[in-house]
């Protein structure tokens, strides 16, 4: 009995240490891989664009940043709930969203593009996906537009937690097309599973569902912070910190970003 | 011999997984301690509270038990951390924020809690009444009573149930994993097949890490049983 | 707390619903299927296949059900999408919807719950009522099919009741192979509304009853059983 005492006592002190004790700034994202921009590695740290852009960032900042994972359905109810200090997992700036979050300025743009089987037509109107399957992850934007544009179609939507099961999916002949992020489909296309597909273009553009780009996911209240990555940003693009991680990552005119100018 | 993703250190996924399961058994014995003492005070409310008592705590037994797990654990988890939140903004903590660990125990634990007050209802309604009224008769305080008469006499008959209890809260643990915020076993197994994408040979393993604690922990809850029923008749 | 997502989602509710009902129905039925003989090979014999049932059941209870579903959609799934062959296949409009692969882990998963349950249900039908039939010249399957497993089922109806609330209860799991069960709808509505709470107090509410319902059912049929107290 007293052994169970002690362990609890131990147990109970460790957690409330760690609860107490935080890091200075910490941002939430994705917890499913989402290449190039975050993924965690077999040693559990992460790498990615994103994740490295957010170093670099708060370097600018001069604070210490940590990044934690949260299932991406769940992603906005946390930061609103105060787990994180905002959001930074290649989040769209769509008008659903903002009526819930601020975000800060754009920090890249790519085209949301639709994916499906090699060697077939690459044309498509929403008439296409009659009676067919498309992927997407929930909770995001392209689910959003998926769900606005070809859903009323006839087409059947399927929703997974990350965008790496999709994929996995879409690879296993379970899903006919996916509709996601051009970049991200750019990696898993160099993956082995991707040999099953191809991208066949960007969808018409919808500025309300899709968004301009993305930006770091914030508070309403939380204004200070806002400004102060705006000028990070804008002081890490003056420097041509997007060029160096756009050219690392072979990312160089694929996507928008931040002018240097 | 093994192939690279399963080796130890930087480019395996061995001590993941093995991270995740020490996490898991962590939060397993740190939830089904916490729900120990809930179900206590939740028997006792049910067995000797007034009507507010016994009210609340049928309520909570109902309702935990009736409703899926998966549920129970998105409502606690987001509720939960508002609600931690909140009350340490009233103390003028400023706002408290769990971490992912902290709060798969504080979730599992309140919905073992309900199971536990259960079992443990019934194994002290199982204790003959003739050695509760001869403890009073004797003098003894209600405490004293409890401690010395209800909870030996109690043990062996919740083990089974409480066994039970156990094995449910390990594979519990698994579920917390739909909040993405805490790390343990099915998370990091998620990780690993997702990175590597070879699904069924990190599923397979990591179900063989599962089927290992739930082996290991019936051997030891059998000799703590036997070793808690000596003294008493063995069952015909 | 905001409700105007409501009417809007209402018919998408009762459809998840149904499909509640339907994975607990299935797998409730096929994972019986399952449990009657895996309990019954346990008290019968022969050795070795009463091992693989013990086994069986040891895996199904020791391990989570969420991984024995990861397992078959995830792992099992993506194996059988490499063959050409079972994607040309008459199967395939069903071996690539999650839906099969719910009920099938579902099934499995009772199968090995349900065969302690069966087992223990077995041994409890008197010896004497076996002894009888045999006497009476009934074959060993006639002793089964009119003595042994309707008496089992009977001693066991308790237990049944139990398990199928305790199915039910799994039955979200599905949701995350993208099935849109009750607790789907709720996902559903909480990615596109980002509105939390509602949505699944609603399906808790939902699922109360249902656990109710289940209960009342099973406490009818066990009132109907004629038991000497």
């Amino acid at each position: 009995m007293k052994k169970f005492r002690s362990l609890l006592l131990a147990a109970a002190t460790l957690a409330a240490v760690n609860t107490i004790a935080k890091a200075d700034l910490v941002f939430g994202t994705d917890a499913a891989p989402y290449p190039p921009f975050t993924t965690q590695n077999a040693a559990g740290e992460w790498e990615g664009w994103e994740y490295e852009l957010m170093v670099a960032i708060c370097a600018e900042m001069n604070e210490k940043c940590t990044m934690v994972p949260i299932a991406w359905d769940g992603i906005i109810p946390a930061l609103l709930e105060k787990k994180f200090d905002g959001i930074f997992g290649s989040m769209a700036m769509n008008d659903e969203r903002k009526k819930q979050i601020m975000f800060s300025d754009m920090y890249y743009d790519s085209m949301t593009v639709m994916m499906g089987p090699k060697g077939a037509d690459k044309n498509f109107t929403p008439e296409t996906f009659k009676g067919k399957t498309i992927g997407v992850q929930a909770s995001t934007s392209n689910a959003n537009y998926a769900e606005k544009y070809y859903v009323p179609a006839g087409a059947a939507l399927k929703a997974y937690k990350g965008q790496d099961e999709a994929n996995a999916d879409m690879a296993a002949g379970r899903v006919d097309y996916l509709v996601a992020d051009g970049i991200s489909q750019m990696s898993f296309l160099a993956t082995a599973d991707g040999g099953c597909c191809e991208i066949y273009g960007p969808v018409p553009h919808d500025a309300a569902v899709l968004g301009n780009g993305v930006g770091v996911g914030l508070r309403m209240e939380d204004t200070a912070l806002r400004d102060k990555l705006n000028a990070a940003f804008k002081s890490f693009a003056a420097k041509g910190g997007f060029e160096t991680l756009n050219a690392k990552y072979k990312l160089e005119g694929l996507m928008a970003v931040p002018p240097k100018g | 011999m093994f192939p690279e993703i399963l080796e130890f250190g930087r480019k395996g996924f061995a001590d993941e997984l093995l991270r995740g399961a020490a996490i898991t058994l962590l939060i397993a014995v740190s939830s089904f301690i916490i729900g120990l003492v809930l179900g206590h005070i939740g028997a006792i409310a049910k067995l000797y509270g007034g009507p507010v008592s016994r009210g609340i705590a049928a309520i909570y037994t109902t309702v935990i038990r009736a409703v899926p797990e998966l549920v129970l654990i998105l409502l606690l988890f987001f509720a939960g951390t508002r609600g931690i939140s909140a009350l340490g903004e009233a103390v003028g903590y400023g706002p408290i924020d769990i971490n992912g660990v902290l709060a798969a125990i504080l979730v599992l634990a309140f919905v073992q809690g309900a199971y536990s007050t259960e079992v443990i209802r019934g194994a002290i309604q199982a204790i003959p009444v003739g050695q509760l009224e001869a403890a009073r008769a004797f003098g003894m305080s209600p405490l004293q009573v409890f401690r010395r008469i209800v909870l030996p006499a109690m043990l062996p008959n919740a083990i089974p149930g409480l066994a039970n209890l156990w094995m449910v809260v390990i594979k519990d643990t698994a579920l917390v994993s739909v909040t993405g915020a805490t790390f343990e076993l099915f998370t990091a197994t998620k990780i690993a097949a997702g990175f590597t994408k070879r699904y069924f040979l990190f599923y397979f393993i990591s179900a063989c890490i599962y089927l290992a604690m739930t082996l290991v922990s019936n051997f030891f809850i059998q000799k703590l049983e036997r070793r808690l029923r000596r003294g008493q008749q063995e069952l015909g | 707390m905001d409700w105007s997502w409501f009417p809007k989602y209402f018919p998408l509710f009762v459809d998840g619903l149904f499909i509640t009902i339907q994975l607990l129905v299935l797998a409730m039925f096929f994972g019986m299927l399952l449990a009657v003989p895996i309990g019954l090979v346990q008290v019968t014999g022969p050795r070795w296949l009463a091992t693989f049932a013990r086994g069986y059941c040891t895996v199904m209870r020791g391990t989570p059900l969420l991984i024995q579903l990861y397992l078959l959609y995830y792992g099992v799934g993506t194996i059988l999408a490499t063959y050409p062959e079972v994607r040309q296949s008459f199967f395939w409009p069903i071996l690539r919807e999650g839906y099969f692969y719910a009920i099938l882990a579902f099934a499995l998963n009772e199968g090995g719950y349900g065969g302690e349950i069966m087992r223990g249900a077995f041994l409890s039908v008197p010896k004497g009522e076996l002894e009888a039939a045999r006497a009476f010249g009934m074959s060993p399957m006639k002793v089964l099919t009119r003595i042994w497993l309707p008496r089992a089922l009977r001693n066991a109806l308790p237990a049944l009741g139990g398990e199928t609330v305790l199915m039910l209860k799994a039955t979200p799991l599905a949701a995350l192979v993208t099935v849109v069960d009750l607790f789907g709808v709720a996902d559903r509505v909480r990615q596109e509304t980002y509105i939390i709470y509602p949505p699944l107090l609603t399906v808790l509410v939902v699922y109360l009853v249902l656990t109710f319902i289940i209960v009342r059912v099973f406490g009818h049929f066990e009132r109907q059983i004629p038991s000497r107290r």
